[in-house]
């Protein structure tokens, strides 16, 4: 099972275990994540799952979709290690993934 | 009894807040026990989060329906319950319920409207929509002023330098509105490409290549100002240096999020943010207030579309007892009832 390491805004650590094809948000849904608010579900919908990747694993989580960068376009302090949680499937080759949260996700 | 009666005064059996599949689907329960109804929501637009979240993404647990997206879904709730002709109040929130008869109640919007209704249905799912505040640090002391999520008189902008923040429809198309009667507008949008309508995207090109806006790439970070009056923003270049737009007012916008709202004023009976019913006929703690779909709780509660369906349906009964006390209901299927089927125009 891949971990995935969460480091929140006001440094508050979680590590959650991850199925594997289940998404980053979903993880942190279940690991109770609190900087993770997932309003629409994973629907790429509302930006409120916004992460940064650790610059580390960058290369492997994959390029933004077009869909999830047009999203970026609604959260905040959007940097190049940006993601959308709920648009990253976990794997092993991810296992140990770090990813810190935003101070604010939209609400 | 108070005196009530006033021209402007809308009268209706129910009054759904919320214009979700819910609040959709019990116009239909409701329209075929003859009970009448109007629907407000603060969406320009039907289906709730079905239009707002997830118009394209498909649905796979509507009973009977393999798959539908959002926006079909929305379409065939409207198809459905058309007979029953449904008002609709959109671009509106409800602010005030106000008790005023056994049940009989009195609701008004922030757009001034007045509602008399003898019942309430709450169908608000995850609250309303409204515009995300940008965490810029100290902007709630501009927002009475001279920071707007929203345009209502686009003449208050007159003169005026203008920052408009976004990349979407809402900041385009306001971009190309105030561009004549602002002094100055500077679109800032974090990168080149827009989500916006193409149409509009060019419109704006066109705009800033002939000089008369600005087009700049960046992020806000800061303000500065006094008194509620912005005089210019901070902003962050994606390179990660800074500079300054000096500005009278800014409309940033990142889209919506789902707040509670007013229903925390309604005096019900809460838990946990989601309104508490008996699953009878999920009425509130208040008589004649029902609440269903994602904004009530109860034991067992899964936020469904199908559930909320079910709790419409049996909320009508409870309904029609208010609204008709003096008539017996005689429970009927749409499939054998004459009466039914000429309510909905097939008989």
């Amino acid at each position: 099972m891949p971990k995935i390491t969460f480091i929140e805004h006001d440094g508050t650590v979680h590590e959650v275990g991850a199925e594997t094809g289940e998404t980053v948000m979903e993880a942190a849904m279940r690991g109770a994540v609190s900087g993770i608010v997932a309003e629409c579900g994973g629907s790429c919908t509302c930006a409120t799952c916004h992460v940064y990747v650790d610059d580390a694993w960058l290369a492997r989580t994959g390029e933004r979709a077009p869909d999830e960068e047009d999203q970026l376009d609604n959260a905040y302090d959007v940097r190049p290690n940006s993601r959308l949680s709920c648009q990253i499937k976990m794997s092993e080759e991810l296992d140990g993934l770090l990813v810190r949260t935003p101070s604010y996700q939209g609400r | 009894m108070l005196d009530t009666t006033n021209a402007s005064t809308i009268k209706t059996d129910a009054l759904i807040i919320g214009a979700g599949p819910c609040g959709l689907f019990a116009v239909f329960e409701l329209g075929l026990l003859d009970i009448k109804a109007h629907l407000i929501d603060i969406l320009d637009k039907p289906g709730g989060q079905c239009a707002e979240l997830y118009p394209e993404k498909p649905i796979y647990d509507i009973p009977g329906i393999p798959m539908v997206t959002g926006d079909g879904l929305t379409k065939a709730l409207l198809e459905q319950i058309k007979p029953f002709g449904p008002q609709f109040h959109f671009g509106e929130m409800v602010q005030t319920i106000e008790r005023i008869g056994d049940p009989l109640f009195r609701v008004t919007t922030d757009a001034g409207k007045v509602f008399e209704c003898k019942v309430v249905i709450v169908a608000a799912g995850g609250g309303s929509f409204q515009p995300k505040r940008p965490p810029i640090p100290g902007i709630e002391a501009y927002e009475a002023k001279s920071v707007h999520y929203a345009v209502r008189q686009m003449e208050q902008f007159r003169g005026k330098k203008l920052l408009v923040a976004g990349g979407g429809d809402s900041a385009l198309d306001w971009t190309l509105n105030l561009a004549p009667i602002a002094s100055h507008l500077t679109l800032l949008h974090r990168r080149q490409e827009f989500r916006a309508a193409p149409d509009s995207v060019n419109k704006m090109m066109a705009l800033a290549g002939e000089g008369k806006i600005d087009f700049v790439l960046g992020q806000v970070s800061s303000l500065e100002g006094a008194d509620g009056q912005v005089s210019k923003a901070i902003v962050k270049r994606n390179d990660g240096s800074n500079f300054e737009i000096a500005c009278d007012a800014i409309l940033p916008f990142f889209g919506l999020t789902m707040k509670l709202g007013p229903v925390a004023d309604w005096g019900l009976k809460l838990n946990d943010d989601l309104i508490e019913v008996e699953t009878a006929s999920f009425e509130t703690s208040e008589k004649g207030i029902f609440a269903i779909g994602d904004i009530n709780t109860y034991p067992g509660k899964l936020k469904l579309i199908l559930c909320g369906f079910h709790e419409g349906a049996l909320a009508a009964q409870k309904i029609h007892r208010y609204v008709f006390p003096d008539k017996k209901l005689t429970f009927q299927y749409t499939t054998s009832s004459t009466s039914l089927q000429k309510k909905l125009g097939v008989a």
